[in-house]
């Protein structure tokens, strides 16, 4: 399902002395299938734009095309439950959105509300926790007694359970240790896969786009700076510094290596690439060095 | 939507009624409620619009601030007013009569007063409100209370309630707008339906910011005695009080205006 923005204002309490403009003149687009990573300072507007594409928020003027619904400013609040049911948001520390009484109950929640049988969605429910890695028997607990990290994968099961063609994803990995982030980065990468969703991933993680996005929006003061590939978008440290973004941590070690002499292009991204290149630029002897020595 | 109340929000700025002493604008705001009822002519109605506008003024906050902290209360003041003139009784030349309701030239004037009264009230609090950080409201309240320690009523324990509740406001309502979006993602429609199925769609919402209210406090709790905190008696102040003379000028200026209230008061 793609989502499309077209000359998007999105002002927070219009006409009282209060009045912040959040977003100005947002065009673009959101392909259907693709991961796509949203990047910006804090406070650029990634949020807010973010809200937009459940119909959370509606624009102030502009419109927001949303598989093909069109949201407009004056699109009623009735009939948007429809929308909602193909756009999964995972909000910002999703953990505390539980309430059931039990871990089954919740995760059944979002699916009832769009109409699924109680044992189906009792059944949905249990196969999207083994889904995120959960064991089954925790089905029948308080969401309460599970450690924070647990409470946080039955949050975004539940996200699941509705299974949306659209999964929005707002830094999800915003302190986890770093184990549970990597195999929480690679189920939302397997799902992609398997299910054939468009995700759109909020992160200030360099290395995740890097690693995962296939196409980056920038944001800045609540404007699109510059879309693109990843490749693209890491191409110029200085730019990114001066929008307060860095580089993930293998193009930035790349960057030090070109100063001391090597060239790289493009740039690598990731860990494999890095490697693949050193193998190609530097001479055998690097790498036989070592052993002449030890002979 | 909540975020559009007025009335209770802090807009900073730099006039002498930004930085008057609170305690001397709490106990004023209070005490113009009280003369407010001295009021019983158009004299003395305009002396008090001329003395709240003029106050206003001083602290340069925009009008429509006032307008806007009057508008969620207007339907209450317009029933309060047409309850007065419709029921009143009567007095001078009466326009109309029907069963018990007399529309009477002292229903209306008394109609009109009220309304002035309501419109007073709510432009000094808003004004009180508008120039006074919650924080110092809350330490003016604490000094206010001091004399009841005498009979060991918890002064410091209820100024520290007061000033962590008033700090959470936002952060709860920060929460709350929060989780009703996560909610609705989830399929949830608030406001919508018959009064049951609006009370139940509730629930996800009010479970969650119970249970992080219970977190929060936990985590408030350990944080402050990690940082030393024993109880209220024989703790310091950072933020101290001080009575100056634009806190005089104030008190005689309300005093003037109490005399001349009571001297045009028929």
């Amino acid at each position: 399902m793609a989502i499309e923005f077209k000359q998007v204002d999105f002002t927070y309490q219009p006409g009282t002395p209060f009045e912040t403009k959040a977003l100005t003149d947002i065009n673009l687009t959101i392909p259907d299938g693709s991961y796509t990573a949203l990047i910006g300072h804090t406070g650029s507007g990634k949020s807010t734009l973010l809200q937009h594409l459940d119909a959370l928020l509606k624009p102030t003027s502009g419109t927001v095309t949303i598989g093909d619904r069109v949201i407009t400013p004056t699109t009623s609040n009735k009939d948007l439950k429809s929308l909602r049911q193909h756009v999964g948001i995972v909000f910002q520390f999703p953990e505390s959105q539980l309430f059931e009484e039990t871990v089954a109950k919740d995760i059944a929640f979002g699916p009832q509300n769009f109409g699924a049988s109680e044992a189906d969605a009792l059944k949905t429910a249990a196969k999207m926790l083994t889904l995120v890695g959960l064991d089954a028997n925790l089905l029948g607990r308080s969401p309460f007694d599970l450690s924070g990290g647990q409470m946080r994968r039955v949050a975004i099961a539940g996200v699941l359970a509705m299974q949306p063609k659209v999964l929005v994803l707002d830094e999800p990995t915003a302190g986890l240790d770093p184990q549970g982030r990597l195999e929480m980065m690679e189920m939302f990468a397997k799902l992609r896969h398997e299910q054939n969703l468009t995700v759109v991933l909020v992160t200030h993680q360099m290395d995740d786009v890097a690693n995962y996005a296939d196409h980056v929006i920038v944001m800045d003061q609540g404007r699109v700076v510059k879309t693109g590939a990843p490749r693209e978008i890491f191409k110029d440290p200085q730019w990114l510094v001066d929008h307060q973004l860095g580089l993930p941590k293998t193009t930035a070690f790349a960057q030090q290596l070109m100063a001391k002499g090597l060239t790289f292009d493009p740039m690598p991204l990731t860990e494999d690439e890095l490697a693949a290149d050193l193998v190609q630029q530097l001479p055998a002897s690097a790498f036989g060095g070592a052993q002449a020595n030890d002979d | 939507m909540m975020t559009k109340l007025i009335f209770g929000r802090y807009i900073p700025g730099n006039s002498v009624i930004h930085h008057m002493d609170p305690r001397a604008k709490l106990l004023l705001s209070f005490y113009f409620i009280g003369i407010i009822f001295i009021a019983n002519n158009w004299p003395t109605y305009v002396i008090l619009f001329v003395f709240t506008l003029l106050a206003i003024k001083l602290s340069g906050v925009k009008w429509s601030f006032f307008i806007n902290g009057v508008k969620p209360l207007i339907w209450l003041i317009l029933f309060t007013v047409i309850l007065q003139v419709l029921f009143s009784a009567s007095g001078g030349h009466v326009y109309f009569k029907w069963g018990i309701i007399t529309i009477s030239q002292l229903g209306l004037v008394n109609g009109i007063y009220i309304f002035c009264r309501f419109v007073l009230i709510i432009f000094m609090s808003t004004l009180l409100t508008l120039t006074t950080p919650p924080l110092e409201l809350s330490d003016a309240i604490e000094y206010i209370l001091m004399p009841l320690k005498v009979v060991h009523f918890p002064v410091y324990e209820v100024a520290l309630m007061l000033s962590i509740a008033l700090r959470f406001v936002p952060t709860l309502m920060d929460e709350t707008e929060k989780i009703m979006n996560a909610q609705r993602a989830r399929g949830v429609d608030f406001g919508e339906g018959n009064i049951f199925q609006q009370m139940r769609a509730i629930v996800p919402l009010l479970i969650p910011l119970f249970v992080s209210s219970f977190n929060r406090a936990e985590d408030l709790a350990t944080a402050m005695e990690a940082r030393g905190y024993q109880g209220g008696e024989g703790r310091s102040k950072f933020r101290i009080l001080k009575w100056q003379a634009r806190d005089s000028w104030a008190t005689v200026s309300f005093a003037a205006l109490t005399i001349v209230l009571i001297v045009l008061r028929a």
